[in-house]
C-alpha cells in the first residue's frame, strides 16, 4: 500500500479522485483535497526540512499557516516557488516538492553537525565572532548564506502575470471557521454586501476537523451548508484559497487569492494569484487561535505535533501522523484529540497533564475510554534522533515516572489568538489570563468573533460570530430589521488551563528546548539574552531573531511571553509581545507587484517621429521616461565617428534634431506677464508679443531649478520651454504657487508637451531648407530676427517657427501639432537632401552646447548652483522681485570661493576628461587631497578638433589660465589642464544672428 | 495607506496625491526686509508638531489641485480638508 498511514475511512478527501506529486523527486501518492503535507503524511514521510541554523530534522507541526517547520520548494525555473507551506498547499497532480534546507540531501545532512556545535553557536555568534579578522568576513559570509536555507530564488524573470483587485465592501470577514461563517451569514441576512476570505482551499476551518455537530448536522456538513448558501447569495463575495496577510490604516486590507490551484499547469506556480485590495467599512476578525508548543528537551523532533494537527489530520484528511500517541498538555483541548486517536484506531499509551485535577466532560470520557491519564506530570524529554521514539514523563516535583514509547507526541500548551491583523493596525489587545494570551479588544470597526476572542468552544464561536456579523452590518449602516439567530452547537463543559511555560526546577537546563523552530531559537537563547540586559520582548527578539522567520514566530511569539516573563519573574501583561508586521504569511513578490511592472510601472515615452528614427538606425538613450535618438550611426561608424559626422553637418550645412520631448506649457490670462515676473529671475511684462526670451527659475533658496525659453504668443498668452526632465516638476511648481500662494492672479496653466511636436533644424543651410519645403512664413533676417517667433505654415501644416538656438548656428525650432509631425519632419528632410541634410541626436546636440558653453540643468547644476555660480548673473533682475532672489543674498550664496562655471582646455587636446572627475590643484598622495572642483561635461569638439570640458572650479572665474589637474579612474593618472572662459566656439554669438 | 477626502473628487487612496508639507506659512510680502534669520525660518524651519497638523495636499493624480488636509500625526486620522481661500 503506497499510502500505510490513510485511515480507511472518513476524512474530506476524494478517495475517487486520486493524484500524484514528488517530493525530492520521489513519488507521493495522494487523493484531491489532501493538502501536501497531509499527503506526506500519510506517505509516511514526517521529515520534510531541516533547520535553519543546526539542520536538525524536522516535521509538521501543525496542519495551517502557523507551521514553523514545513516550509518546501514547490516548482522549478523561473516560476518556482520558495517558502511555501507543505500544511497549506493543496496536493495537485504533477506538483514538484522539494525540501529547503539541507544539503547533500536531506536524509543525510552534512550541516547537521551544526547541531553538535551548538553549545558554541548562540544567538549573537556570528556577530560577536565572525567581526575578526574583517577581511575574511566576504568568506564567512559566503559559508553562512550556503548554510542558512531559505530556498531558492527563481532562475530568471517570472514569465506570469498578477492581477488586483481593488474592491469595496461593507463587512469583510477575515476567516471561515464557525465564527467567520456565522458572521458572514448574519452580515448578510442583515442586507450588507460582504466579502468573506479564508486561506484554506475550503471554508469550515476547525468545523471540518471536528465531531461535534451544528443545527443538528455533522459540523463538517452544517460548513458545507453555509458556504453555499453563501456563495449564491448576490452580495457576498466568497474568497476560499485567499489569505489577508495585512490590515493598514483606513482599514485597507490585503488579500492574497491562489487561483487554479488544483490545475497541473500550475501546479506549484502562482500564475494565478492575485492581490485584492478591500476598504470594507466594518471589519469580522475571526482568524482563530494558534495552539502554543510546549518546552520539553528535543522538543523539536518530528512526530512532535501540536495536539489539534493531530485530529485535523485524523478527521479531516484520515490520516495517521503516527501509530502510538503520548500527548501532553495543560488544558482539555488535547483530550479532544485523545479521543480522535481511540476512533481512529491509534493507541493513547498516555496523557501527561499539568493540571492536578482535570476535571470537566473530556477528561471524562477519556477516563472512560481507559486512557492513561497523568495528572501533574509533564513530558521533559523526547526519545529518539529522526523521529520520537518515546517520552520521558516527570511529575511536577521532578519525580521520575517513566519512559513511554511513542512515534506521535501530541502537546497542547493552550490556545492563542490569532490577532496578528488586528495588532498589525496598531489596535489594542489585553491580557486574558484565563487563556495565558493576548486578545483583542474590539473597536468600532474591528469585531473580533470566535477563538480569536480567548473563547475556544463552538457554540461560543457560533453566537459571537452572529452577533459581530450583525453588529457589523448595523454599524456599516445596513440594517433591515432582521435579526438572525446563531446557530446552535451543544454546550461543553471545560475545565481551566493552567499555565505552563518552563520545565520545573533543574529540567529547564536539560537541552536543547526550542522556542523559536524556525529561527532555531532556544530557551538558552532567550536566558542569555535577558542575561545580556536584552530584556524588552523586542530587544529578546533582534538579539535573538526570536519570530523573525518566514511563519512570523505564530507559534514562537505567544510561547516566548509566558516564557520570558517567568524567567524575569515578570507579569506576562507587561512583557508583551513583539510588534506584529505585514504579512501574516509569505505572498509572492509578483503577486503584490500586480501589473505595476516594466512599462506599466514606468511608461515609455517616444515621439511621432520614433518609427523614423528607428529605421534611420538611431541608437536610443533614455531621458526620463522618453526614449530619444541617441545618435545615427552609417553602417561601419562607430559612436565616436558618427557623432563627429552629425556635429560637423550641423557647423557647416544642416542639421535636424527631434525636439519634441521638450515641456511646453501655455500660460494664459490677464496675469500671466505678472505671473512669469515672479517666477523667472528676468523681466517679462515688457517683453513684446512675437519675442522670446531665456529665463531663469529658482528655488525659493536661490538655486537654479529649471531653464528655457518662453515666447509670448499675444498680450495675455505665454508659451514656457522646460526643460525634458522637468516638465512635470516645473508644472506642479507654479501650479502650487498660483493655487495656495498667489490665488489673486488670473493665470491658468496648460501643459502642452505632448500637443506640440518640435523639430529643431540648425545650421548655416537651415533657412534654405526651411524655404524649400515651402512655408509661408517670410525668412529674411529682418523679417524674422533671433530670439522671436512667427506663426504660419510649414509643409502646408500649421506651424510655429522660432528662432532660438541651442546650437549656436541659425536654428529654427518648428513647432507642429503631433499628428501632422512626422510629415513635416519627413518634408524637411526631404526639402533638404540637395543641402547635406543630416539627422541628429541627444549626443550631438550635447557637444553642440558645450561648445558654445551653454549649461544643461542637471548637469552644469545640481540643486547647489547659483545663476551667478554659471555665470549668469547678468539675468537677475534688480528692479523686482523673484523667487529666490532674497536667498541670493545670504552670506553663503555670495561666498567668493563657490564653485564657478569655467572651461577646461587639456594639454594633450587628444585627452577627453571623464565626466565627474575630481579637480585639484596639486596632485599627490595626500589624503584628503584638497578638491577644487568637478568635471560637468567633456566632449572631443570635431569643430575645434580637440577635447573641450565644462567644469565647477571653486573660485575657478577670477583665475582663468590656472593649471589645474583631474583626476581619471581608469588610469589612475592626473590629467593637466588649464582652466579657460567657458564658450569654446564663436564667443561673439555672430552665427546665430546671421 | 490614507483615505484622503479630496474636496473635489472625494476620499481617494494617498498613492494618487502629492504631500506639499505644513500649511499656514505665507511667503513673506517684502523678502528683502527680513534678516537673513527671518528668512532662514520662512525657507527652512517647519513644527513637525506632534497631533494636530495642517498641511497641503495636491490631487496630482486627479484633478490636481492644492488643498489644505487636517490630520493628527500619532494617529493618522484625517480630521478634515479645505480648498484655499475658505475660512480655516
Amino acid at each position: 500500500m503506497s499510502q500505510p498511514f490513510r485511515l480507511t475511512q472518513g476524512g474530506r478527501i476524494e478517495r475517487d479522485a486520486p493524484l500524484q506529486f514528488t517530493f525530492d523527486g520521489r513519488p507521493i501518492h495522494a487523493f484531491r483535497g489532501d493538502t501536501v503535507a497531509s499527503a506526506l503524511l500519510a506517505n509516511g514521510v514526517t521529515l520534510v526540512g531541516r533547520s535553519f541554523k543546526y539542520h536538525r530534522p524536522r516535521g509538521m507541526v501543525s496542519a495551517g499557516a502557523e507551521d514553523p517547520n514545513a516550509f518546501v520548494q514547490l516548482g522549478h525555473g523561473p516560476r518556482t516557488l520558495p517558502n511555501r507551506l507543505a500544511t497549506v498547499t493543496a496536493a495537485a497532480s504533477g506538483l514538484e516538492v522539494r525540501h529547503v534546507n539541507a544539503w547533500p540531501s536531506l536524509d543525510f545532512d552534512l550541516m547537521s553537525a551544526f547541531g553538535l556545535a551548538a553549545p558554541f553557536i548562540p544567538a549573537g555568534f556570528y556577530y560577536k565572532t565572525l567581526m575578526w579578522p574583517r577581511r575574511l568576513w566576504p568568506l564567512y559570509e559566503h559559508f553562512l548564506r550556503h548554510a542558512a536555507g531559505l530556498g531558492h530564488a527563481p532562475n530568471a524573470p517570472d514569465p506570469d502575470r498578477y492581477d488586483q483587485v481593488h474592491a469595496h465592501c461593507d463587512v469583510l470577514v477575515v476567516g471561515a471557521g464557525a465564527a467567520g461563517l456565522a458572521a458572514a451569514r448574519a452580515a448578510e441576512q442583515s442586507g450588507a454586501r460582504v466579502i468573506v476570505a479564508d486561506e484554506q482551499a475550503e471554508f469550515g476551518g476547525g468545523l471540518l476537523s471536528t465531531t461535534e455537530r451544528v443545527d443538528g448536522l455533522p459540523a463538517p456538513q452544517w460548513a458545507d451548508a453555509a458556504t453555499s448558501e453563501l456563495s449564491s447569495a448576490p452580495e457576498v463575495t466568497a474568497l476560499p484559497n485567499t489569505t489577508a496577510f495585512g490590515l493598514y490604516e483606513s482599514n485597507l486590507v490585503l488579500l492574497a487569492e491562489r487561483l487554479h490551484t488544483d490545475q497541473p499547469d500550475n501546479a506549484g506556480s502562482e500564475s494565478g494569484a492575485r492581490v485584492w485590495r478591500v476598504l470594507p467599512k466594518q471589519i469580522v476578525l475571526a482568524t482563530g487561535a494558534h495552539e502554543r508548543p510546549l518546552l520539553f528537551a528535543n522538543n523539536d523532533r518530528p512526530g512532535v505535533m501540536l495536539a489539534g494537527a493531530i485530529s485535523t489530520y485524523l478527521n479531516r484528511y484520515a490520516v495517521a501522523p503516527g501509530s502510538r500517541a503520548v500527548l501532553f498538555t495543560n488544558n482539555d483541548a488535547a483530550y479532544l484529540t485523545a479521543l480522535d486517536l481511540a476512533d481512529a484506531g491509534v493507541p493513547v499509551a498516555a496523557i501527561a497533564d499539568v493540571r492536578s485535577d482535570p476535571e470537566g466532560d473530556l477528561p471524562a470520557q477519556a477516563r472512560t475510554r481507559g486512557i492513561p491519564i497523568h495528572a501533574g506530570a509533564v513530558v521533559v524529554q523526547a526519545h529518539g534522533r529522526g523521529r520520537v521514539a518515546a517520552a520521558e514523563l516527570c511529575a511536577l516535583d521532578g519525580a521520575p515516572l517513566g519512559t513511554v514509547e511513542c512515534d506521535l507526541l501530541g502537546v497542547s500548551g493552550g490556545f492563542a489568538p490569532a490577532l496578528h491583523l488586528h495588532a498589525q493596525a496598531g489596535a489594542p489587545m489585553t491580557w486574558n489570563p484565563q487563556i495565558a494570551a493576548f486578545a483583542p479588544r474590539p473597536s468600532h470597526d474591528i469585531h473580533p468573533a470566535g477563538a480569536v476572542t480567548g473563547q475556544l468552544d463552538l457554540a461560543s464561536a457560533l453566537r459571537q460570530g452572529t452577533s459581530a456579523g450583525a453588529a457589523a452590518a448595523a454599524a456599516a449602516g445596513c440594517s433591515n430589521g432582521h435579526t438572525p439567530a446563531a446557530p446552535r452547537a451543544a454546550e461543553t463543559h471545560t475545565s481551566d488551563l493552567e499555565p505552563y511555560w518552563l520545565p520545573p526546577g533543574d529540567l529547564a537546563r536539560a537541552k536543547p528546548q526550542f522556542v523559536d523552530l524556525h529561527e532555531d531559537v532556544t530557551l538558552d537563547d532567550l536566558r542569555l539574552s535577558l542575561r545580556e540586559g536584552f530584556q524588552s520582548i523586542e530587544h529578546v527578539k533582534r538579539y535573538t531573531t526570536l519570530g523573525m522567520g518566514p511563519d512570523q514566530g505564530k507559534l514562537a511569539n505567544p510561547l516566548a511571553t509566558g516564557v520570558i516573563a517567568q524567567l524575569l519573574g515578570r507579569d506576562p501583561a507587561s512583557v508583551g509581545t513583539p510588534r506584529h508586521r505585514p504579512a501574516y504569511s509569505p505572498v509572492s513578490l509578483g503577486a503584490i507587484a500586480g501589473r505595476h511592472i516594466g512599462p506599466l510601472a514606468d511608461p515609455v515615452r517616444v515621439t511621432p517621429m520614433q518609427e523614423w528614427h528607428q529605421s534611420a538606425g538611431a541608437r536610443f538613450e533614455n531621458v526620463g521616461q522618453w526614449r530619444r535618438a541617441w545618435y545615427y550611426p552609417h553602417p561601419g561608424e562607430s559612436m565616436h565617428e558618427a557623432v563627429a559626422r552629425e556635429c560637423l553637418a550641423v557647423r557647416h550645412r544642416v542639421g535636424i534634431l527631434d525636439y519634441s520631448t521638450l515641456g511646453k506649457i501655455e500660460v494664459t490670462g490677464p496675469d500671466a506677464g505678472e505671473f512669469l515676473d515672479r517666477v523667472y529671475t528676468n523681466a517679462w511684462k515688457r517683453l513684446r508679443p512675437g519675442r522670446c526670451r531665456y529665463g531663469l527659475m529658482l528655488g525659493e533658496d536661490g538655486m537654479i531649478f529649471d531653464d528655457g525659453v518662453t515666447a509670448r504668443l499675444d498680450a495675455q498668452r505665454y508659451l514656457m520651454f522646460t526643460s525634458t526632465s522637468n516638465a512635470a516638476p516645473v508644472l506642479a511648481w507654479l501650479e502650487q504657487w498660483l493655487q495656495t500662494e498667489w490665488t489673486d492672479l488670473r493665470v491658468y496653466l496648460t501643459s502642452v508637451s505632448e500637443h506640440w511636436s518640435n523639430i529643431a533644424l540648425a545650421g548655416p543651410r537651415s533657412r534654405d531648407v526651411l524655404a524649400a519645403a515651402g512655408t509661408d512664413i517670410p525668412l529674411a533676417q529682418k523679417d524674422f530676427p533671433f530670439m522671436t517667433f512667427r506663426e504660419g505654415h510649414v509643409a502646408g501644416v500649421p506651424a510655429r517657427a522660432f528662432r532660438i538656438s541651442f546650437s549656436g548656428e541659425l536654428s529654427y525650432e518648428i513647432n507642429v501639432p503631433a499628428d501632422r509631425a512626422l510629415h513635416v519632419w519627413e518634408a524637411l528632410f526631404d526639402a533638404g537632401r540637395p543641402f547635406g541634410i543630416t539627422p541628429y541626436g541627444t549626443e550631438t546636440m550635447h557637444v553642440l552646447r558645450a561648445e558654445k558653453g551653454f549649461i544643461i540643468v542637471g548637469q552644469e547644476t545640481d540643486g547647489s548652483v547659483t545663476p551667478d555660480d554659471v555665470g549668469l548673473g547678468r539675468l537677475l533682475s534688480r528692479r523686482k522681485d523673484f523667487l529666490g532672489k532674497r536667498s541670493l543674498s545670504r552670506p553663503d550664496s555670495v561666498r567668493p570661493d563657490r564653485k564657478q562655471l569655467v572651461g577646461l582646455l587639456t594639454d594633450d587636446p587628444a585627452r577627453v576628461l571623464p565626466e565627474g572627475g575630481h579637480v585639484v590643484d596639486t596632485p599627490g598622495r595626500r589624503r584628503p587631497l584638497p578638491m577644487r572642483g568637478h568635471v560637468t561635461s567633456s566632449y572631443f569638439s570635431p569643430v575645434l578638433g580637440r577635447s573641450i570640458a565644462l567644469a565647477m572650479v571653486a573660485g575657478g572665474r577670477a583665475a582663468l589660465g590656472e593649471r589645474l589637474y583631474v583626476a581619471t579612474l581608469h588610469d589612475d593618472r592626473w590629467l593637466p589642464a588649464r582652466s579657460c572662459h567657458p564658450v569654446f566656439y564663436d564667443p561673439e554669438g555672430a552665427r546665430q544672428h546671421v | 495607506m490614507l483615505l484622503i477626502p479630496c474636496p473635489w473628487c472625494g476620499p481617494r487612496e494617498d498613492d494618487e496625491f502629492t504631500f506639499g508639507g505644513e500649511a499656514d506659512i505665507p511667503r513673506p510680502a517684502d523678502p528683502a526686509a527680513l534678516t537673513d534669520e527671518q528668512w532662514a525660518d520662512y525657507l527652512f524651519m517647519r513644527d513637525n508638531r506632534r497631533g494636530h497638523h495642517r498641511e497641503q495636499w495636491c490631487h496630482t493624480a486627479g484633478c490636481r489641485r492644492w488643498f489644505i488636509v487636517e490630520r493628527d500625526t500619532v494617529t493618522n486620522e484625517i480630521l478634515g480638508a479645505s480648498i484655499y481661500g475658505d475660512s480655516p
